[in-house]
């Protein structure tokens, strides 16, 4: 017994000056800079992606990106609980958000497509059409030109940016009827393309065989078609910061929207880079040609 | 009906409804690991995870997923065993115990991103703990508590009282009765309790999206300095688990390989619970024998 | 003087001798502590379960508190837009959809779950023991390990397409939710309706056998009878997880926001729609508290599913 005790104070002992000695020796972060990005998970793999890339260009930073939603990033950073929020859509859109206290950092335009399985037999819709089809006044696919077969809607959550960009620009401010509801791309173009009839709606680098994407009015859903604002259904990626935002935080935003980023990682996560847009839009719907007053 | 014809064809009905269980908890387990096979490899195993390029693994995420189940059962064991001995052993029966019982079990009712949303609120922002595995592992710990707490009293209670009798007329007191003989007696079916929330915590997602993290920074596994940030051992950075990756990957995930990573994962998953249940039985076996003397 | 000595000898040795007995002995030190810090466990236990219930409700009243919505209104509407009014002035906050959905999606996988999870049971612990032992339990505790996004994606691949072929519609809807949540709760309630079996004292059975009863009317009257509470406390534990339950369900229900017509036209459970929407509302805004308020009708239901079996039980159960 006695025996017992004597080598459990040893393994203490040992265990402190363990600890003690890791602690020393710790490596001293000399810039020891943390910033923390939350918000929308779908911009999150550009953020993640880029912060990596930061932080071995400007050693002792870290970027710590975590996902949470939109509202969650927008919320937290006008709490003053992270440096930056990143959000799908403007802040003046999200319900109880003071826009003017938060700052706007641009970095990527995403466009917005409707989706369809490939039993509907569509592949084009004018926005009349689409506008009847998600408001339930079109209820088979024969009555748009396509196959006999019933339609089923899936939304995006409410309050999503893909939603509320989509119901603004691609329904023209109609509220969809009371649909089947999921929270993420993946899962919406999952079940849009195994479901019979089921159309939908999500970011151009989502579309891919499984799915059958729709022009709308004979207009593509392409990138080129995006830049000069012919294909409407488009928003920002925005990351909202304080503002009096953390200077590093400033300094990581303004590597996001340098040329070596939106040229590359930009490009490569199927967002449309920046520096290709030819149109401006403000959070009122708006929209400008660019240059003029480029920002 | 003659008792004996009624008592065969109980039997067989037993015998049809286990089998039947038996092949749907088959069917999905092979599923998922037939499914998963292809894409496990010792590179899918040992690299980090890729953000939007084939190629990925789940290195990190594997190792953080073991950690964190640590972590969380090294807080919410001694706890709930605790809140266990004392709800069998010393409580009494009256509206109080009750109360506790009934809210223990509520809580377990609760969606878990409620709970996730609670951790956040109180480890990440208030604690100022911030996106860390030890948010994770006290959001898990609220998360784990009642079942664990629930499946030790069962346990506890299943101890024949002459256990107890026996213990206190050996002039033993109460708790040296309960800590020498109830519990090591009691320790099999505790085990079967412990597994089973291993298990939860292991697959649970919603919970951890808001307090460990979705990012799995690159670790260094030369460096098990716990202060040091890259250190797999610190508890204070953000870690991402398996559960939470296949989430992610199903959600979000734009590389071209997602849905093999998805159900390569899944299958690593149950396989690491496999190997999980095999250790802890293991042990247990080794330490009921040492315990009972037997 | 040598006797005065002797004496006050003796008067010390006995007062020693009265210390000692008095003073506690080190076994019921160890009493004490071992029953303070059970009791501190379980205290801390309860105070995070109040935390929890009072930040849930706090920030789910606050929808009629703050918000000025009315609870018969949020109870029985039947439009869910919290981003809308409606004609009155007043944000559509129906949950009844929701509510409907929870309840009926719980209740039919507890109920076919049940015989499932017993038989079972029963299976491993008085027919089979070491078969029971060797297979299923390791099976069973492997399931529990799987975590709900995979058990969506089979609902996703598997469940809905199936459902969709036998039943019509879409596929997506309570029966796919049921028989996704069926299987999800299976292991809990079986292992423990187990642990609930094997703690029927084994001198029950003999007793019974010895009375010349079948092996079936052991069990069936003697064994389930005195194991009843424990059983109905796995079953209390499995209409938990079902009602808690959110991406799993979330996949396969539809996730709409309408009221279930029949078990296959897409419905919504409380929580899926609470998850689906948290991250996107803002803390402290309308949308977010009505999905605190989602939270609270939860606790609230699960707290009525709790005590309607605790009732059943205590009449149900043998008493011991």
């Amino acid at each position: 017994m006695r025996k017992k005790w004597w080598i459990q104070g040893l393994l203490l002992v040992g265990l402190i000056v363990l600890g003690g000695w890791a602690y020393q020796t710790r490596q001293i972060n000399k810039a020891n800079m943390t910033i923390t990005a939350v918000g929308s998970t779908a911009l999150q793999p550009l953020v993640e992606a880029a912060g990596e890339d930061y932080a071995t260009h400007h050693l002792g930073t870290f970027i710590n990106v975590q996902g949470g939603g939109s509202g969650t990033g927008l919320s937290q950073v006008q709490e003053g609980a992270v440096d930056i929020g990143n959000s799908d859509v403007f802040a003046e859109e999200q319900r109880g958000i003071k826009a003017d206290r938060l700052q706007d950092h641009r970095v990527a335009v995403v466009g917005i497509t409707p989706i369809v399985n490939h039993s509907t037999g569509i592949d084009h819709l004018t926005t009349a059409q689409l506008i009847n089809v998600f408001t339930g006044k079109i209820r088979n696919w024969s009555q748009v030109g396509g196959k006999n077969q019933k339609v089923v809607i899936l939304n995006r959550a409410q309050g999503s940016g893909t939603r509320t960009t989509f119901e603004r620009f691609g329904l023209q401010n109609h509220r969809s009827i009371a649909a089947q509801e999921q929270d993420s791309s993946g899962m919406v173009r999952q079940i849009v393309a195994t479901t019979p009839g089921a159309i939908s709606y999500v970011g151009f680098s989502y579309v891919n065989k499984s799915v059958q994407a729709v022009s709308l009015n004979g207009v593509q859903p392409t990138n080129q078609n995006v830049e000069h604002n012919r294909w409407l259904i488009w928003s920002y990626e925005h990351m909202y910061t304080s503002n009096q935002p953390q200077p590093l935080a400033q300094k990581f935003i303004k590597y996001i929207q340098s040329k070596k980023i939106q040229n590359s990682l930009v490009r490569r996560l199927g967002y449309i880079s920046m520096s290709d847009m030819q149109v401006v839009r403000d959070g009122q719907g708006s929209v400008r040609q660019a240059g003029a007053g480029h920002e | 009906m003659n008792p004996k014809v009624s008592n065969q064809i109980a039997i067989a009905m037993l015998y049809v409804i286990a089998s039947t269980i038996v092949v749907i908890l088959a069917a999905l387990l092979g599923y998922i690991i037939i499914g998963g096979l292809p894409a496990i490899s010792w590179h899918f195993l040992t690299s980090p995870a890729k953000a939007f390029t084939s190629g990925g693994g789940i290195g990190i995420q594997l190792f953080n997923s073991f950690y964190l189940l640590i972590l969380t059962m090294l807080i919410s064991f001694p706890i709930a065993l605790g809140a266990g001995i004392y709800l069998n052993e010393y409580a009494k029966q009256n509206w109080v115990t009750s109360l506790v019982r009934t809210s223990i079990e509520i809580l377990s009712s609760l969606p878990s991103v409620v709970v996730g949303l609670f951790g956040f609120l109180i480890f990440v922002v208030q604690f100022g703990f911030g996106f860390s595995i030890l948010s994770g592992a006290f959001a898990l710990t609220f998360f784990n508590l009642p079942l664990l707490t629930r499946s030790i009293e069962e346990a506890l209670a299943a101890v024949p009282n002459e256990q107890r009798e026996g213990g206190l007329a050996l002039g033993l007191s109460k708790w040296e009765t309960v800590l020498h003989i109830i519990v090591p007696a009691a320790l099999p079916t505790i085990l079967t309790g412990v597994i089973l929330s291993a298990g939860r915590v292991f697959g649970e997602a919603a919970a951890l999206i808001y307090t460990a993290g979705q990012s799995a920074p690159a670790l260094n596994f030369t460096d098990w300095n716990p202060f040091n940030i890259s250190s797999p051992l610190n508890p204070m950075r953000p870690a991402e688990t398996l559960a939470v990756h296949i989430w992610k990957i199903n959600s979000e995930g734009i590389m071209p390989d997602a849905k093999a990573i998805s159900s390569g994962s899944s299958a690593v998953l149950v396989i690491s619970v496999l190997g999980f249940n095999l250790l802890a039985r293991f042990v247990g076996h080794r330490l009921f024998k040492r315990f009972t003397a037997g | 003087m040598v006797r005065a000595v002797y004496v006050k000898r003796g008067q010390v040795m006995n007062k020693k001798l009265q210390e000692q007995l008095l003073k506690r002995s080190k076994a019921a030190k160890m009493e004490r502590f071992g029953k303070t810090i059970s009791f501190l466990a379980l205290m801390l236990i309860t105070v995070t379960v109040f935390a929890i219930i009072i930040f849930v409700a706090s920030k789910g009243l606050s929808t009629f508190v703050t918000n000025h919505v009315n609870i018969v209104d949020f109870l029985t509407g039947k439009n869910w837009n919290p981003n809308v009014t409606d004609s009155k002035g007043q944000p559509e906050v129906g949950a009844l959809p929701m509510i409907s959905g929870s309840f009926v999606v719980t209740i039919l996988s507890a109920l076919l779950a049940t015989p499932f999870a017993i038989g079972t049971a029963i299976f491993m612990n008085e027919i089979s023991p070491h078969r029971g032992a060797k297979l299923l339990q390791p099976v069973i505790e492997l399931l529990v390990g799987i975590p709900s996004v995979v058990y969506g994606f089979i609902g996703l691949t598997v469940i809905v397409p199936a459902v969709r072929s036998v039943f019509g519609g879409s596929g997506f809807g309570i029966l796919a939710g049921t028989f996704v949540l069926f299987v999800m709760i299976l292991p809990t309630v079986t292992s423990m309706s187990v642990d609930a079996l094997r703690s029927v004292p084994r001198y029950y059975r003999e007793a019974a056998l010895a009375l010349g009863a079948t092996q079936w009317q052991t069990i069936y009257k003697v064994v389930l009878r005195s194991a009843t509470p424990g059983i109905l406390t796995a079953i209390v534990f499995g209409m938990a997880r079902a009602f808690g339950e959110a991406l799993a369900v979330q996949m396969v229900i539809g996730n709409a926001a309408l009221l279930p017509t029949n078990l296959v036209s897409p419905a919504s459970t409380l929580t899926s729609v609470l998850t689906t929407g948290i991250g996107n509302t803002v803390m402290g805004s309308l949308q977010n508290n009505a999905l605190w308020s989602l939270a609270l009708v939860l606790l609230i239901m699960s707290l009525i599913f709790n005590l309607v079996v605790r009732m059943i039980g205590r009449k149900g159960a043998m008493s011991k």
